[in-house]
Formats: structure tokens, C-alpha cells, sequence
């Protein structure tokens, strides 16, 4: 059965395994402490960040790009949404919407210079990294912008309550049923092999029962963080978006061969362009969910954030050459990598001794991979 | 008799089981020039990967000796060591780095800490005013003409203490004034004693240069004859000499009236000194096959590339597609317009390697598949990849396997598809059959006579001669950029195209 068991599948159950490993390890260490439901809670928001600007990055580097100005441009957004909110006290619908719009902005100037004016992303948005930052320390003089309001504050500190979490969740769960049942059909029309019924329905099991714990184990505490749920609603759009969209194919298209899809007549600079645009987007409500937890706007936020977007994308399987990675994947990078931090955190192991396990981890990560790809 | 310092016996090579070169035996003296013909594809450049070590020893069947000793290269290294050097097409220079350096790239004068550029310099000069180079050592590579980087390539080899010199096409990117000093060079070696493989298609260079001419064909040796007792004329008859099989099911169909009207067209690289097309005009009428010969470099390709919108230079042309002015700037637009195009690459503009053979014969028309959000409708979609699969005869496991999976035949198959997919009213086939066993060959001529019949007007580029004139209704020859003949297919041999294709102003 294992010779059945294709790349992807392998490097799924790869990251599936290094995950349980994780998990395991950190709460014999603590003593349970890392599984408790609050500590799970906390684990989740630390990833909501991270995860979102992976998701957006995840679309970068599948097009066979990168984006190095996301943690300067999160600073910038958490800032200007903290002086929209502080200094003006504009509405929190106004505020969100300016600022996402200019993430939006932001982006589709990185995207601009790298599809139409063919500098390469690598300076283009180490040129963004860097002036964003500057951008960003001019704007706010240098010093924190807060308190921020409460209105704001539920972006990234509220919690949904449990009657609501508990239908999102059911939802979620006869749509996960209907729509593996309903491509089932799809295929079996076009006489094209289906996996094993077994296997398919078992798979839909599997995540109902991961939705289904998760739900509980969150209720116990506070409910569903905000900024999980958000995240979640992203990672489904997002996953729609990369699958089932014409933009989404072309994507993985342009990263498999940029020519050879040009030839097929496609717009490859707008839709590299948009790529950027949609990153933009993704680093405005991953900035927005940051200034409402910090509860302030700060010179400093965000830095590095590029790092660990990168990071949690390649770890999970997406290929720096373009035309691999799932969001999925990406999800799972930036939960394991949130998983070390929070866990070393625990321990009380030195900051410095997390960077290195966090650096050794990614260099792991990519190594088994270039070597499972060899051995095929 | 006395041993000759390059002798090749019986050399075979075959590539996954067909044979590139059948037997091919040449001998070579020291300050003689030997011109090796063939046309593309022949298994020239086979023949010379094999004596540079490019393909190692035992990977090849036969015998190379060379000055006095058998050669048993594992690598391009030994064979420079023994003092064989090629020279490619595409010139093997550091374009940033200056002449000097580039000479003495890998074997610098002087110790580890220390280089000891007053000697390189030296040896440099000297070596320049061999080739009758007039430039300093220290001029970086990149301020030179293409001429003047192939005198470096040369210097370069002397450098080495040369025997052997291989020049591969060294003169087909060259203005004549060029050539003329590099053929003077190439003499003035052989006074030297240095002998010299010429591999050119221009045969009065090949007859005014050298004391031998073998020519090779389907990887046979054909003959190996004094260059004086030779014209053009027998070298074509030589180069080409085999008959037109059963291999091109010809059918008739009806051709109508003029469908594309092409004015004008020129294009050229930024920078170049002459254009790769140079004011060419054709017509095209429905249902017709339309065959472009030409050598490699006779701006067949670009031509093609213009009519895609896919040229990437400067380059325009009057385009009137069914009586209506159009201008291409772009494969998008071409396609809208009607017009699509098989490349001649099919690796790197044909097919994104690790998508399914389905995704990527619907990515050119994904725009028809969509709904309101962008969402693909996936069951019309798969709708379409199964009908044109079976239609194709794509022979693939599912629509979902990663095209890279599948041999070169189906690939293109499926790239044909990719374009039959956008309805067009003219397909633009390079090299269509390049790479593809005979049977995927057949198929795609039926294929291209079921598309003519439906009134599809169809381009095709081709290298291959026999193809050129058993398929199409019409055929163009084309040379350095310029249209040179136009001939029905009907009396038309390969040594028409080729006499046309080849000969300077004739």
C-alpha cells in the first residue's frame, strides 16, 4: 500500500508525524502543561499571524517569487490602522477597510515593479522592506501609538461564543462531507479513477474529528479566538482560490513554466501583479489582527515577520522554484513553527537556543525533502 | 603509411535505442581542414560531441586515434589536454570578464597567491595579433562584435597549443567582412600545421577552405571526397540523396480563398547587425498547408514568432487576417484573433512539466470554463479534456498525470490539443515533429489534413525536408531573415529547397 502513497501524500503525513512528534514531546516535557485547553488557545492566536501572512506568501512563492516586505509592511498597516484608530477615531469598518485597501495598494506596487518592470522580487521587496519600515517609524515620529480602542480590540482578542463557534464548526463539517461526496460524483461521471471510497471518506472522517476536537477543546476555555476564525474563513478562500479558480491554476502555472504559459496566451503580468495585490491583502488583516492584540501601534512590529512567513511555507512543501505548495501546507508550517516557540517558550528555553532549533528545523525540513524528491 | 593525426573508426552512437550515427569513419592530417556536411539533424553535431569527449569514451562504439595514441576521454578536459578543441556556435566566453582573462580562465599564470598578469598580458598580445585581433587584452569581452568574440575563442584554443581546431558553424552569425578574415585565419593556420574540422552550411566557404568534404547523413557516412573534385551541386545531392516513402499520408482538399496576408514583416534584436526577418510577405489561403524551410538561423522561427506576438525584440509587420487589418502584440491577442502556435521548443514554451496532461491543454481557454467568482466549472472542463484526449489519441494513464510523464509524441499531441481547444482559424506548427517516433509522426499528418478539411489554415516550420514536401500544398524557403523562394508542391525536391536554402544570392 505504501508504494501507492504519491509525494504529496508523503509529505503531508511527513508534516502530520513531525506535528504529533511536537505535540508529544512538549507536553511530556511540561507535564501537560501544553495541552491544556488555555495553552492551546494561546498556541492558535500565535499562529493566526503567521498563518495569515503565510497564506499570502504561499501564493508569492508558488508563482515563483518572494516577497521579503511583509514583516515591514505588517508594521506599516498595524500602524496606520493604530493612528486611524487612535489619532482620528475613525469607525473600525473605515478603519479596516483602509487599511486592507492599502495593503491592497502596497502590494500591487511590489507587483508592479516585479511583473511589468521586471525588477526581481528578491530587490523589489527588499527595497519595500526596507522603505516600508522607514515609512512607518516617519509616520509615527518613532513612539507607540495607543492605547487603541475596544472596537478594535475585538478584531484580535475576542472570542466567538460557543453557540455560534459551535454552528460554524457543524457547518463546516456536512459542507467537508457534501463536497467530497459531490466530487465523487463529479468524477465518476468523467470516468475518471477515483481514490478508494474508503479512503476519501475516511480522510473527511479524519478532519472532522481534528474540527470537532479542536471545537471542544477551545470551548473549555474561552470559545473560538477571533483571530482563528478569521484565518480559518482565509485558509477556505484561499484554498478555493488556489484550486478552483482560473487565477489560481495560472498561478501554479506561471510557476511551473512561466514561457510556456505566456505562450498559452495567458496575462502573466497581471495575474503576477495580482499575486502581490492578494499578498498585500493578507498582510493587512494579519497586520490588523496584530496592532488590536498588542492593543498599540508599534515602530517595531512586524520585524522579521517576513522570516517566519517564508519558513512556515516552505516547511510546509512549497517549492522556492515555483509551482508546488498548498495553503494547507503552509498553515501547518506556521502551526509547527508556532508550536516550537510556544513550547520552548514553556521550558524556559534561552532565545537563543530557539533560533537555532527553529533555524536547524527549516534547514531539516528542506533537506528531507530535496532528498525524497532524489530518491523518486 | 604513415599514421594521420586524427583517425575516427566506425563511430557508433545511439541515443534510447535510435542510432544518431551508424558507422561513421574519418582521418584528418595535420595542416588539412576537413568540412563535415549534413543537413540539421543529420548527426553532425553528434559526431563532433563524440571526438570533443562531450559523450565519453564507452559510450559510443568505434575507435578514435589522435597523434599516434587511442583516445579514451571521459570528459571535454582530456580531449583539450590532448590539444582538441571545439569551438560551438554558441561562444563559450565570461562576456563580463576581459579578453585577457578570458583567455587564461582556468589556466592562469603565475601561483596560487599570485597571478603574474605582465606575462598573461604578454601572451595575450601576442596571441591577438595571431588572429589579427586589434583590440587590447584588458577589453572586456562584451564591447566586441560576435566576429571579433569568435577570433578570442580561437586565441583562446591557441593558447591551449591546439592540433585539432573544430569550428561548428562558425561563420552563420557573421557580416561577410567577418567571415573573410576568419577564413584567412583558418588558412593561416593550416600553414601552421594545425589541422581543422569545419562543420558549415555554406558550401563556397566549405570549397574554398578545405582539402576534404565528408558528408553525413541519417547518421550514415555517405563519402569522404577531395574538396577540389567537388561543386555544390554533388555535396546537395550527397547531403540529401533519399527517396520520399510512404511516411506522409497526402490527402487532397480544397484550398479557398486568402485567409492571412502578412506585409512587410521585419524584426530584429536590439543591438544586432541584421535582422533576423527581414521584410518578408506571404499570403495564406483556408485550408491550406503551408511548408517554411530554411536553415536553422534563417529567421523561420522568429517569423513565426512575429505572427504569435511572442517575439521578444523589435519587430513589425502589415497583418490582414480574413481581410481585416490586425496588429499582435501579444499571444493573447493572437489567440483572440484566431491564430495558434505550437513552439518549436516544446519544453520550455510548450508544456508546464508538472501540471496534469489535462490542465495543461485547458490553461490557454481556462476563461471558458469560468463563472462569476472565477471558478472553474469543472465538469464542462473535464468535459472538454476528455473529448479532445480521445480525439488526439493522447495516450496517457489519466487526464490528471503530470505531462513531464509522458513521451515527446504525446506532449505535443497535447499541445495540439491546447490549441485546437481555442477554435482557431490558423495553426502555427514549429517543428511539429521534431523528437517523435514515426508513429506519433503519421498520426500528426492525419490530424493536420482532418484540420485543413474542416478549413483550418495551418503554418508549418520544418527542418526536415522530406516532410516539408510531403506534406505541405505550398512551401517558402527562407535565408539569413529573407523570403527566397516560394514553390508548389507538385515536381518539388530537396535539392530545390535546399540549392535555394543554401547558395549565397542564387
Amino acid at each position: 500500500m505504501f508504494k501507492k502513497i504519491k509525494t504529496n501524500q508523503l509529505q503531508l503525513l511527513a508534516m502530520l508525524a513531525a506535528m504529533l512528534f511536537i505535540v508529544v514531546f512538549f507536553s511530556i516535557a511540561t507535564e501537560g502543561a501544553f495541552i491544556t485547553p488555555r495553552n492551546i488557545s494561546n498556541l492558535l492566536r500565535q499562529t493566526a499571524i503567521v498563518g495569515v501572512l503565510a497564506i499570502g506568501m504561499v501564493f508569492v512563492i508558488i508563482s515563483a517569487e518572494i516577497d521579503l516586505s511583509v514583516g515591514s509592511m505588517m508594521g506599516l498597516l498595524g500602524g496606520i490602522a493604530a493612528i486611524l484608530d487612535v489619532w482620528f477615531h475613525l469607525p473600525i469598518a473605515l478603519t479596516i477597510l483602509i487599511t486592507v485597501a492599502t495593503g491592497l495598494v502596497l502590494g500591487l506596487f511590489n507587483g508592479w515593479w516585479v511583473a511589468y518592470q521586471r525588477v526581481p522580487s528578491f530587490i523589489v521587496t527588499l527595497a519595500g522592506m526596507l522603505a516600508f519600515r522607514g515609512i512607518l517609524v516617519g509616520l509615527t515620529e518613532g513612539v507607540t501609538v495607543a492605547p487603541t480602542s475596544s472596537a478594535l480590540a475585538v478584531v484580535g482578542q475576542s472570542y466567538l461564543p460557543s453557540g455560534w463557534g459551535m454552528s460554524a464548526i457543524g457547518l463546516l463539517c456536512l459542507g467537508l462531507v457534501a463536497k467530497v461526496y459531490s466530487r465523487r460524483q463529479a468524477r465518476s461521471k468523467h470516468k475518471v479513477v477515483n481514490k478508494a471510497a474508503k479512503f476519501e471518506y475516511g480522510q473527511a472522517t479524519i478532519a472532522v474529528v481534528c474540527l470537532l476536537t479542536l471545537f471542544f477543546v477551545l470551548d473549555n476555555y474561552r470559545g473560538i479566538p477571533t483571530p482563528i476564525l478569521i484565518m480559518g474563513i482565509l485558509i477556505l478562500l484561499a484554498t478555493y482560490v488556489a484550486k478552483r479558480t482560473a487565477f489560481g491554476r495560472r498561478v501554479y502555472a506561471i510557476g511551473g513554466n512561466i514561457e510556456a504559459t505566456r505562450m498559452s496566451g495567458v496575462n502573466v503580468e497581471r495575474t503576477k501583479m495580482m499575486v502581490f495585490g492578494f499578498n498585500g491583502m493578507m498582510v493587512a488583516v494579519a497586520a490588523l489582527i496584530l496592532t488590536s492584540r498588542l492593543g498599540a501601534g508599534s515602530p517595531a512590529a512586524g520585524n522579521m515577520a517576513e522570516l517566519d512567513a517564508i519558513a512556515a511555507c516552505v516547511i510546509g512543501g512549497t517549492s522556492l522554484a515555483g509551482g508546488v505548495g498548498t495553503v494547507f501546507g503552509a498553515i501547518m508550517g506556521a502551526l509547527i513553527m508556532a508550536s516550537l516557540d510556544n513550547g520552548m517558550s514553556m521550558l524556559d528555553v534561552p532565545t537563543f537556543w530557539q533560533l537555532i532549533v527553529k533555524g536547524a528545523i527549516l534547514l531539516l525540513a528542506v533537506w528531507l525533502d530535496v532528498k525524497t524528491k532524489k530518491a523518486q | 603509411m604513415k599514421q594521420p593525426l586524427l583517425d575516427m573508426r566506425g563511430i557508433v552512437k545511439s541515443f534510447s535505442g535510435v542510432r544518431a550515427l551508424n558507422g561513421v569513419s574519418i582521418q584528418l592530417d595535420k595542416g588539412e581542414v576537413l568540412s563535415v556536411c549534413g543537413e540539421n539533424g543529420s548527426g553532425k553535431s553528434t559526431l563532433m560531441k563524440v571526438l570533443s569527449g562531450v559523450w565519453p569514451y564507452g559510450t559510443y562504439e568505434g575507435e578514435i586515434h589522435f597523434d599516434g595514441q587511442q583516445v579514451k576521454a571521459s570528459s571535454i578536459r582530456d580531449t583539450e589536454a590532448l590539444g582538441i578543441v571545439i569551438i560551438h556556435q554558441e561562444l563559450a566566453l565570461v562576456k563580463e570578464l576581459s579578453v585577457l582573462e578570458n583567455i587564461f580562465l582556468g589556466n592562469e599564470l603565475g601561483s596560487q597567491a599570485r597571478l603574474d598578469d605582465e606575462a598573461m598580458y604578454q601572451r595575450t598580445a601576442e596571441l591577438l595579433s595571431r588572429v589579427k585581433l586589434d583590440v587590447l587584452p584588458d577589453t572586456p569581452v562584451r564591447e566586441l562584435g560576435v566576429g571579433q568574440q569568435q577570433l578570442v575563442e580561437i586565441a583562446k584554443a591557441l593558447n591551449k597549443d591546439v592540433k585539432l581546431l573544430i569550428l561548428d558553424e562558425p561563420t552563420s552569425s557573421l557580416t561577410s567582412k567577418e567571415i573573410e578574415i576568419l577564413l584567412d585565419i583558418v588558412k593561416q593556420l593550416k600553414t601552421q600545421g594545425i589541422a581543422c574540422i569545419y562543420i558549415s552550411h555554406k558550401l563556397d566557404e566549405v570549397l574554398a577552405l578545405s582539402n576534404w568534404v565528408a558528408v553525413i547523413r541519417d547518421g550514415d557516412h555517405i563519402a569522404t571526397k577531395a574538396a577540389d573534385q567537388l561543386t555544390q551541386n554533388d555535396i546537395i545531392g550527397m547531403m540529401v540523396g533519399r527517396e520520399l516513402d510512404e511516411l506522409f499520408p497526402r490527402e487532397s482538399h480544397p484550398i479557398g480563398e486568402v485567409m492571412l496576408r502578412v506585409k512587410e514583416a521585419t524584426a530584429s534584436q536590439h543591438g544586432a547587425s541584421r535582422p533576423q526577418v527581414d521584410n518578408v510577405s506571404f499570403e495564406l489561403k483556408r485550408g491550406e498547408i503551408l511548408g517554411i524551410s530554411g536553415l536553422i538561423g534563417s529567421g523561420r522561427t522568429e517569423l513565426m514568432q512575429c505572427l504569435y506576438g511572442s517575439y521578444e525584440g523589435q519587430y513589425q509587420a502589415q497583418i490582414e487576417l480574413e481581410g481585416k487589418d490586425i496588429s499582435i502584440r501579444s499571444q493573447r491577442v493572437a489567440l483572440q484573433a484566431g491564430i495558434a502556435m505550437v513552439p518549436e521548443d516544446r519544453k520550455r514554451h510548450g508544456i508546464v512539466p508538472i501540471m496534469g496532461v489535462g490542465r495543461n491543454i485547458t490553461l490557454s481557454m481556462l476563461g471558458q470554463y469560468c463563472g462569476m467568482l472565477g471558478q472553474i466549472d469543472e465538469e464542462r472542463e473535464n468535459q472538454d479534456i476528455d473529448e479532445y484526449i480521445a480525439r488526439l489519441k493522447v495516450k496517457t494513464a489519466t487526464a490528471e498525470l503530470a505531462i513531464k510523464n509522458l513521451s515527446g509524441g504525446n506532449q505535443q499531441k497535447a499541445i495540439i490539443a491546447k490549441c485546437l481547444l481555442s477554435k482557431p482559424k490558423i495553426l502555427i506548427l514549429d517543428e511539429p515533429t521534431r523528437g517523435i517516433d514515426v508513429g506519433a509522426k503519421y498520426e500528426i499528418y492525419k490530424l493536420m489534413y482532418a484540420l485543413v478539411k474542416e478549413g483550418v489554415s495551418i503554418i508549418m516550420v520544418s527542418s526536415e525536408l522530406p516532410e516539408v514536401i510531403g506534406i505541405s500544398d505550398r512551401v517558402l524557403v527562407m535565408h539569413e531573415g529573407r523570403l527566397k523562394g516560394e514553390f508548389d508542391h507538385q515536381g518539388l525536391t530537396q535539392e530545390i529547397i535546399m540549392n535555394c536554402a543554401i547558395k549565397e544570392g542564387a
